[in-house]
């Protein structure tokens, strides 16, 4: 069966399920009932992060690529088939480490229909890690749609005023992504006859039809991660979200799109991913750009941290694409770091929202002087979303952009001005909510952080600087896994445009065939 | 020994940042201080042992940090003579704020927090100059900008200092840009970023040449170009300069430690330290030489109109690192880093010295109120002339000289020696630089020590004495000027001795082919023949220096003592040119046109025009439109139909994939 002896990954899958019943079947009336519902959500999450961590342990690094393989065959083709290499592993580490924290972070702020608002996130988790660990595409596919459901509901019943318009803008666009989609994957599936995507992963799809799959598929993941110009759904789901709905969406569900780049687009269809990555790489600077700048002038912190995210995505989406091992481990690492980071800063929102309720960044300034320990953990991530070295945010981006030089020199220029604008975004927020002088009687009011929202931010705060200062944990498991992925991509890479020539004269001459060689930049020492 | 210099200081801000007020002022105090005098008391001995000679360069490993194929960084600490240098510059230099700040924030609340930055920064300082890979330097020199931004945001109330703080970090993010596109470039070439292997590996991959931007160019000199434009953000080169004067809105000891001393020099280091690689490549090299001198010359005539006595410092220092980019892009990188050395100690010394002015005038910072303190703060006068001998290179040639003499000097023959076009130029342009030097180092003395007392015309003095102009019996308003507390006057004294014998003593090992080669024992690239031909440059070369500062110093004498109508009357005749140059040659009046408005109308348009106008009205908008009209669906979806909708939407889910599958 497994190193563990017992199915791990459909127990990891079912316990938040059962938990979610149990929030809604427990007896009894309101407050006793809320409370049971609580504790019983915080008790599923707690036990499901330390079988993620028993997971992360008895995973063996350098091993087999899939580990913890369950197959039982449900009916015709469709199985309930599990098992999770490398990457999967982080990104399951990254959803149960998220869980509990997000249910320390309802505690008090959410006070109506706490049974149903419980339930809605063990669900969520249950799919989240099902995604993650699918080994059927159609398994795959159901739980990346109906992680869809538990969000809609939380947005549409916890949310904000304008809840109903976010979940409908939610809803509609991924809702056009996965419709073709399915399309493809039935397709492929009627082609390679299997389901299966460690089988599917090594298929070679006609070079003609690989076009198309992957513009469906891209279709879908695009919009999940969400890349320019279908990104206008996220800052308004942000903004309506509750807190911690807000954490989970930015944690965890943006990454399904880099997920299913790394699972799907990629292995699937190497040829087509080289051919369109032009299409990757055009959206990825301008998103980069356009949303920085975009983030430069709200005046809500959630749509300003929600754009941000925007801008965050894109390094992912050109360290995958990059076709070699910096960008794509880069890439994963930007994905764990963005989690646990924007994750955070949507706490810290939460922290003065709880206290003031409102967004608005003019409300608040000088909160270092009545809230000191939030000013720190706040400037943390500030950094950290910055992408200072030392904390989670740098060792992402500067694989990534490292690997996108490599790839391009444009995208890599472009890409690279975000640490410009990203600086100049946050640090302005920053100044605008902690700094300056503090004068307004009701945020003078406002006590520093309580032991509850130390417990949130905290853990989190440790990860982000053990993943800044020793990232090796992190890319040690993937390592192998990414190597895989580069086996099977590499032939289709395309060259990047740096080629080194040596001893200029003659080669500059062969340059000038291919009309490169007129424009000479820089005048060398020859 | 090296992980103890290195740690401490980051142990120690630490504790005493988290313990903030429950551990208390004191506690904080000692705890850093502390750590920094150990650090420093450890810092000399390596020194001085590469000093003697036969020292062996060596790297203490400490553990991986990104692994991720060719990529292999380590955090290492990395110690050679270029580094023993900058490690005894840092820790001096920042031991001795620390004890300075005892006196000079004594009255603040916030004092656990501001000793926690300046250790903080210290490490990250420390990080940055025992680096082994490009990596880690970059990691410390965006820690020194983020203690930097934390430092001069100190006082984070003040809209002014913030607005500072965040210019620094961004202004430096621009020169970030291109030393991370540098690093990335460097991977990509050499396939390594560790700096010993691609040091080795620079001069075979001169003349080649890579494609960037559609473009072919030439290898080493967009590698060196692009690390270099880091180097001029964080050394506030011309261009990248805008935001050090605005920097002196943090606490004084902040500019004399970062904002002078060390992290400025960060870049005359990294172009030091990577030496080898940019002698690869001429036209980098020529790049360097050309924005250090002009930087030199910019920041020497902005300097001459400033009115603020930290502003007249910080153009001083903007204008001297000129001078060691100068020295650097002619090939002279051992005579850059002398001049670093002794000028990390008069410069702290000048910017420590205006504190304790600052102190004694009730933080009055403007020049215009000042006059006559000579008598008043005695110590601080000697220490503040003894800076400006050192400053302005005052000394005999071939008897003694105050330490700017020996290294300033050199740089200006360099210049001359290297019978370039570009040398000629830079020498020029420097022997004239140091004219305005002499000139705004003496008009600063002569307008804050000397004449008659202006001060209740400062708006801080008035507060003071509760007085105004009108009300006072005299133009002192009664105001007594005390002296600066031990603790401020002793790193004072030590300073002064650095600025007095800093430049004598170790001009051989510094100045010369012979010593220099063992001294440096191959951790910069050496030029031996420049450095023979220095000390063979004309007489009237060696003279030069020496005779400009002594007319910057009456010129300044006769505008500022003797006919003091002159400044007054001259602004007057040159209305334009005045006006230029206390506008700081209106560059950051451009910046603000050309790149901060338009990035917030542009980030603007794209919101409210892009995202809403077009995506979201052709997009989701739109649809909802073409389905009903927008109301219709949002009713439906209010009264109740959320979880049938939900429902429906998971039964399809599977029915579709049920289909697909029995099919």
């Amino acid at each position: 069966m497994n190193q563990l002896g017992f199915p791990i990954l459909t127990v990891m899958v079912l316990l938040p399920l059962a938990g979610a019943l149990l929030c809604l079947i427990w007896p009894g009336q309101g407050e006793g009932k809320a409370g049971m519902a609580r504790v019983i959500a915080l008790g599923t999450t707690l036990v499901t992060f330390a079988l993620g961590i028993l997971l992360w342990i008895s995973y063996e690094i350098g091993g087999p690529q899939w580990q913890f393989v369950e197959y039982y065959p449900i009916f015709g083709r469709f199985a309930w088939a599990m098992g999770i290499d490398g990457i999967a592993l982080m990104l399951i580490m990254l959803s149960v480490f998220l869980m509990p924290i997000c249910i320390i972070a309802s505690w008090q702020s959410i006070q109506s229909r706490v049974p149903e608002y419980m339930a809605a996130f063990l669900l969520m988790e249950s799919l989240m890690i099902g995604v993650f660990t699918a080994q059927d595409i159609f398994l795959f596919y159901i739980f990346f749609e109906a992680g869809l459901i538990p969000m809609y509901l939380i947005i549409g019943i916890w949310g904000g005023a304008e809840r109903i318009y976010a979940s409908y803008k939610f809803f509609l666009y991924t809702l056009l992504g996965s419709v073709l989609m399915l399309i493809a994957m039935l397709w492929m599936v009627q082609e390679a006859g299997t389901s299966s995507i460690p089988e599917l992963m090594t298929y070679d799809f006609p070079g003609g039809a690989q076009n198309w799959l992957w513009l469906a598929f891209f279709a879908s993941f695009a919009v999940k991660m969400p890349m320019w110009p279908v990104h206008t759904w996220l800052p308004d789901a942000h903004v309506q979200a509750p807190t911690a709905g807000s954490v989970i969406l930015a944690g965890v569900l943006l990454k399904m799109g880099g997920y299913g780049f790394i699972r799907f687009s990629l292995p699937m269809f190497p040829e087509a991913s080289a051919e369109l990555v032009w299409i990757v790489f055009g959206l990825s600077m301008v998103a980069v750009v356009y949303t920085s700048l975009v983030a430069l002038v709200q005046k809500d912190m959630k749509k300003l941290i929600a754009y941000s995210s925007v801008a965050h995505m894109a390094f992912v989406t050109i360290g995958l694409f990059a076709f070699n091992r910096q960008g794509i481990e880069g890439a994963m690492i930007v994905m764990l770091s963005h989690g646990l980071v924007s994750g955070a800063l949507f706490l810290c929102v939460g922290v003065i929202y709880d206290r003031l309720h409102t967004r608005e960044i003019e409300r608040y300034g000088g909160l270092s002087d009545n809230m000191p320990k939030y000013a720190i953990l706040f400037m943390l991530f500030t950094m950290a979303s910055i992408g200072l070295p030392g904390t989670s945010g740098f060792v992402g981006e500067f694989l990534a952009l490292v690997g996108a030089y490599e790839a391009n020199s444009w995208v890599a220029v472009v890409c690279t001005t975000g640490i410009i604008l990203g600086a100049a975004y946050m640090l302005y927020l920053y100044w605008r909510i902690c700094y300056g002088e503090l004068e307004k009687e009701d945020v003078k009011a406002m006590p520093d952080l309580s032991v509850r929202e130390l417990a949130t931010l905290g853990p989190i705060a440790a990860v982000v600087l053990w993943m800044g200062v020793y990232p090796e944990s992190f890319l040690a498991p993937i390592r192998d896994d990414v190597g895989t992925l580069l086996a099977r991509i590499e032939p289709a890479n395309p060259p990047g445009d740096a080629q080194l020539a040596m001893g200029a004269g003659m080669l500059l001459e062969a340059e000038h065939g291919d009309g490169h060689g007129g424009d000479h930049g820089g005048e060398g020492t020859h | 020994m090296i992980q103890l210099i290195v740690f401490l200081p980051l142990l120690a801000a630490i504790i005493a940042g988290l313990g903030n007020r429950m551990l208390g002022n004191f506690v904080a105090k000692i705890l850093t201080t502390g750590a920094l005098f150990i650090a420093c008391a450890l810092s000399w001995p390596i020194f001085l042992d590469f000093l003697v000679g036969g020292q062996e360069a060596y790297v203490a490993p400490v553990f991986t940090w990104i692994a991720s194929g060719e990529m292999d960084v380590a955090w290492s600490l990395r110690v050679d003579t270029l580094t023993a240098v900058m490690l005894v510059v840092v820790t001096t230099v920042s031991a001795l704020v620390h004890l300075y700040s005892w006196g000079y924030m004594a009255e603040d609340p916030d004092q656990p927090r501001f000793f926690a930055y300046l250790s903080l920064f210290t490490f990250a300082m420390l990080m940055l100059v025992t680096s082994n890979n490009l990596v880690q330097m970059f990691f410390g020199w965006e820690g020194v900008g983020l203690a930097s931004y934390l430092l001069i945001g100190f006082w984070y109330k003040k809209p002014s200092a913030n607005a500072a703080a965040i210019k620094a970090f961004v202004v430096n993010r621009v020169g970030d840009f291109g030393f991370s596109l540098g690093i990335f470039g460097t991977f990509l070439v050499f396939g390594t970023v560790s700096i010993p292997e691609i040091l080795e590996a620079a001069p075979a991959m001169a003349g080649s040449t890579i494609g960037f931007l559609g473009y072919r160019v030439d290898t080493m000199t967009l590698l060196c170009l692009l690390l270099f434009i880091g180097a001029m953000g964080k050394s506030a080169q011309f261009g990248l300069h805008t935001w050090l004067p605005d920097a002196m809105e943090g606490p004084t000891p902040v500019s004399a430690l970062i904002h002078a001393a060390t992290m400025v020099t960060a870049g005359v280091f990294m172009v030091c330290r990577l030496s080898p690689m940019f002698e690869t490549s001429d036209m980098a090299l020529a790049v360097v030489t050309f924005f250090g001198l002009l930087t030199a010359f910019f920041a020497a005539t902005v300097g001459t109109a400033q009115m603020d006595i930290k502003r007249v410092i910080a153009y001083s220092t903007c204008s001297q690192l000129g001078y060691m980019f100068v020295a650097a892009g002619v090939g002279a990188y051992g005579i850059a880093m002398f001049h670093l050395f002794t000028h990390a100690f008069f410069k702290a010394l000048l910017f420590l010295g205006a504190g304790s002015v600052i102190h004694a005038m009730h933080h009055e910072q403007d020049m215009r109120h000042y006059g006559a303190l000579r008598k008043e703060i005695p110590l601080t006068f000697w220490a503040m002339i003894i800076g400006t001998l050192a400053i302005t290179g005052v000394g005999i040639v071939g008897v003694f000289g105050f330490a700017g003499f020996y290294s300033k000097d050199l740089i200006i023959e360099a210049a001359f020696a290297t019978d370039s076009e570009l040398g000629g130029v830079a020498f020029f342009t420097l022997v004239f630089a140091a004219l305005l030097t002499s000139f705004y180092s003496w008009r600063l003395i002569f307008m804050t020590f000397f004449g008659k007392p202006r001060w209740i015309t400062s708006e801080h003095i008035q507060h003071s004495v509760h007085k105004t102009p009108e009300t006072a019996e005299d133009a002192t308003g009664g105001y007594h000027p005390h002296e600066s507390p031990w603790s401020m006057l002793v790193p004072l004294g030590v300073l002064s001795l650095g600025a007095v014998f800093a430049g004598y003593l170790f001009y051989y090992p510094f100045g010369y082919a012979e010593e220099g080669e063992i001294f440096w024992a191959g951790s910069i690239a050496l030029d031996t023949h420049l450095l023979h031909a220095i000390h063979e440059v004309p007489t009237w070369v060696k003279y030069a220096p020496g005779a400009v500062m002594l007319t910057g110093l009456a010129i300044a004498w006769l505008a500022y003592i003797k006919y003091t109508d002159w400044p007054a009357k001259f602004v007057d005749q040159f209305r334009v040119l005045h006006a230029f140059l206390y506008n700081k040659w209106y560059i950051d009046e451009l910046y603000n046109a050309i790149f901060v408005k338009p990035a917030f109308a542009i980030g603007r348009f794209f919101w409210k025009r892009g995202d809403k106008g077009f995506i979201d009205r052709f997009g989701p908008d739109g649809v909802s439109a073409l389905v009903a009209s927008g109301t219709g669906v949002a009713k439906r979806f209010q009264s109740g139909y959320l979880y049938t909708y939900a429902l429906v939407m998971l039964i399809g889910l599977v029915a579709a994939a049920t289909w697909a599958i029995t099919r």
